[in-house]
């Protein structure tokens, strides 16, 4: 987006904050319930991003955090803990097993390590679906509360939704910050050329590791705030297709671009909303749309975004160099 | 003892299936770089496509036929041309990628254009038991464990023994020396997918059978073909062969012996344990790294 003035853009994002804040006001309970699953799952794909677009890890083991993080706060808030504790435990939680999922990761790369993950991720729906006396099995969790923020119930849709807008703003901040931190800087060291990375002192082990664990950690928060959301969980949403899904909004939004799985979840989660309308037809034409963009663009829309800005940029500095020859061949 | 034979048995027809999935699974692999996540709904779908043709009034073996020759068009022809040829540069991530969602949309229009409800579907194999060894044993079985084998076997000979099957082998290995000395590369990468989309078809009209036409019956199979060929060797026709026999008789012994709820887990573990010792697969080789 370097092609826009910094003001531009600056008004630009103020508008879509703007936007994201009072045009819901007036939706009904059911574009808002699909809006907060936006602001959600744009949670869970950022970590996917980190981990796949930065680091370039591939991990089909997201949705099974999703998971996690869903039981852990589900499990909580019902016994009374508060969501912000709930939360915290989440992110512990999917960080250290996410942690460990990095281990096969230094082992095996590319399609292996996307069997390893893919997995696990049907190895954790198994545990979600047979350790009832934890997870309640296939009859799952119901009446999971949500919380009082600053003591103002969220109960209604319309409150509950600025949570998850909340929240996907820190999750946002953090990131944005985090991948111009070194450390995000050393991710994209090792997706580029892992070898050189480490040449350079890099130390790979631990930042292939804290990688899967950061991304992981954000599929908790996601999780953590998905069980309020929908107020019930069982293993089904959380079976290896969200994980699919999952990669499929990073990889279609643009991997490794910021906005990415912004767009990415927008596709994911409203457009089947939009096809509606074709009835039963609107999951064949949203894997027909899926299929026919990365034909078309393999990096996503914002790579579609980016070739147009490249070629817009490398046009105007011809354009910059031809007048400078003619201007010193008039000189001569 | 008895119970065991029965575990074996069933277990191997299983996997003979497996492995015909897991084959064509690893030739795309070999020859186009192509991981196809739809690989199980390539299985679902020519058995509805069979269904179809009966439907119009074809007799059976026409409706075989045809639902080969169909699916050999579009899950061959057709795939090949229109997503894996425009994004095979691309790499390997995006074109997976495409290929999920090409389950997705196989999975949708069978469900919309079909039914949603599982459909009977007419065995090739008679049913009925017979005595092997003083062990009962279902006709099904060794009806469905004979074609596979049959079929496995006379692709070992296509690749191993005839030219064109040696011309197949160059072009996956090193195709840029292959068309060096004239092999028709890009023939050949077509003559793989041909060769999966028949294969799929057989496995489709053996399994159907047993576990009914399902829109949803691709995910679980596909899955299986893909362990079974990462556990085999995901650069050997015969380590998927050995993978998928493998993961058969080893998921029918899960389910036997260490609990129902948790038998999905065993082929599960026993991947990871692979990818983690032997990233090659059990008789693969291994892969140069590239940096």
């Amino acid at each position: 987006m370097s092609g826009f003035a910094k003001p531009l853009k600056i008004a630009l994002g103020l508008i879509v904050i703007a936007g994201l804040i009072v045009v819901p006001m007036n939706f009904n309970r059911y574009g808002l319930f699909i809006l907060s699953q936006w602001a959600v799952m744009t949670i869970a794909a950022m970590g996917l991003n980190l981990t796949l677009g930065y680091a370039g890890q591939v991990s089909l083991a997201q949705g099974a955090f999703v998971g996690i993080g869903a039981y852990a706060s589900a499990i909580m808030t019902a016994h009374g803990w508060p969501l912000p504790v709930a939360i915290l435990v989440a992110i512990v939680l999917s960080f250290a097993v996410g942690w460990l999922l990095g281990y096969p990761a230094l082992r095996v790369q590319h399609h292996y390590l996307a069997f390893v993950t893919l997995a696990f991720s049907t190895l954790a729906f198994l545990v979600f679906r047979n350790e009832s006396w934890l997870t309640g099995g296939i009859y799952g969790i119901s009446n999971i509360p949500r919380p009082h923020i600053f003591g103002i119930a969220t109960n209604k849709p319309l409150p509950f939704y600025y949570v998850c807008l909340g929240s996907l703003a820190i999750v946002s901040l953090a990131v944005w910050w985090l991948i111009r931190s070194p450390w995000g800087r050393a991710f994209m060291a090792l997706r580029e050329n892992p070898l050189r990375a480490q040449s350079l002192g890099i130390d790979t082990r631990r930042y292939t590791l804290m990688a899967f664990a950061i991304g992981s950690a954000l599929g908790g928060v996601a999780g953590a705030l998905y069980a309020p959301l929908t107020q019930y969980i069982d293993p089904v949403p959380f079976n290896l297709s969200l994980s699919l899904d999952l990669l499929m909004m990073v990889i279609v939004g643009g991997a490794g671009f910021y906005f990415g799985p912004f767009l990415g979840a927008m596709i994911a989660v409203l457009l089947p909303e939009w096809l509606r309308f074709t009835e039963g037809y609107y999951l064949m034409l949203y894997a027909i749309a899926v299929m026919g963009l990365l034909v078309w663009s393999p990096t996503g829309i914002l790579g579609i975004l980016d070739r147009y800005m490249a070629a817009r940029r490398t046009k105007a500095a011809s354009a910059l160099r031809a007048v400078a020859k003619s201007r010193l061949e008039t000189a001569q | 003892m008895s119970n065991l034979f029965d575990l074996l048995v069933a277990g191997l027809a299983t996997g003979a299936i497996y492995a015909l999935v897991a084959v064509g699974f690893t030739l795309l692999w070999q020859t186009s770089q192509t991981i196809n996540f739809a690989q199980g709904e390539f299985v679902m779908l020519p058995a509805f496509l069979m269904l179809a043709a009966m439907h119009v009034g074809a007799p059976f073996w026409l409706a075989i036929i045809l639902g080969i020759l169909l699916s050999m068009i579009l899950l061959g022809l057709a795939f090949k041309m229109l997503l894996v040829d425009p994004m095979m540069r691309h790499g390997v991530l995006p074109l997976a990628i495409a290929t999920m969602a090409l389950a997705i949309g196989i999975k949708e229009a069978v469900k919309q254009f079909f039914s949603a409800e599982a459909s009977p579907f007419p065995s090739i194999v008679p049913t009925g038991d017979i005595t092997v060894l003083g062990h009962v044993v279902s006709l099904q079985s060794i009806g469905v464990l004979v074609v596979a084998i049959l079929a496995v076997f006379g692709l070992t000979t296509l690749l191993n023994r005839t030219s064109l099957g040696h011309q197949m082998q160059a072009a996956a290995q090193n195709p840029m020396v292959a068309r060096i000395i004239g092999v028709p590369v890009e023939r050949m990468i077509l003559l793989t997918f041909l060769i999966n989309a028949f294969l799929v078809a057989l496995a489709s009209l053996l399994i159907t059978p047993i576990y009914l036409a399902k829109f949803s019956s691709g995910e679980v199979l596909g899955q299986a073909a893909f362990i079974a060929a990462i556990v085999g060797g995901f650069n050997q026709v015969r380590g998927a062969i050995a993978g998928g026999l493998l993961i058969g008789v080893l998921d029918n012994l899960a389910a036997a012996y260490v609990s129902t709820q948790y038998r999905a887990a065993v082929p599960m573990i026993f991947l990871i344990a692979v990818i983690l010792f032997r990233p090659q697969g059990l008789l693969g080789r291994a892969e140069e790294r590239t940096v």
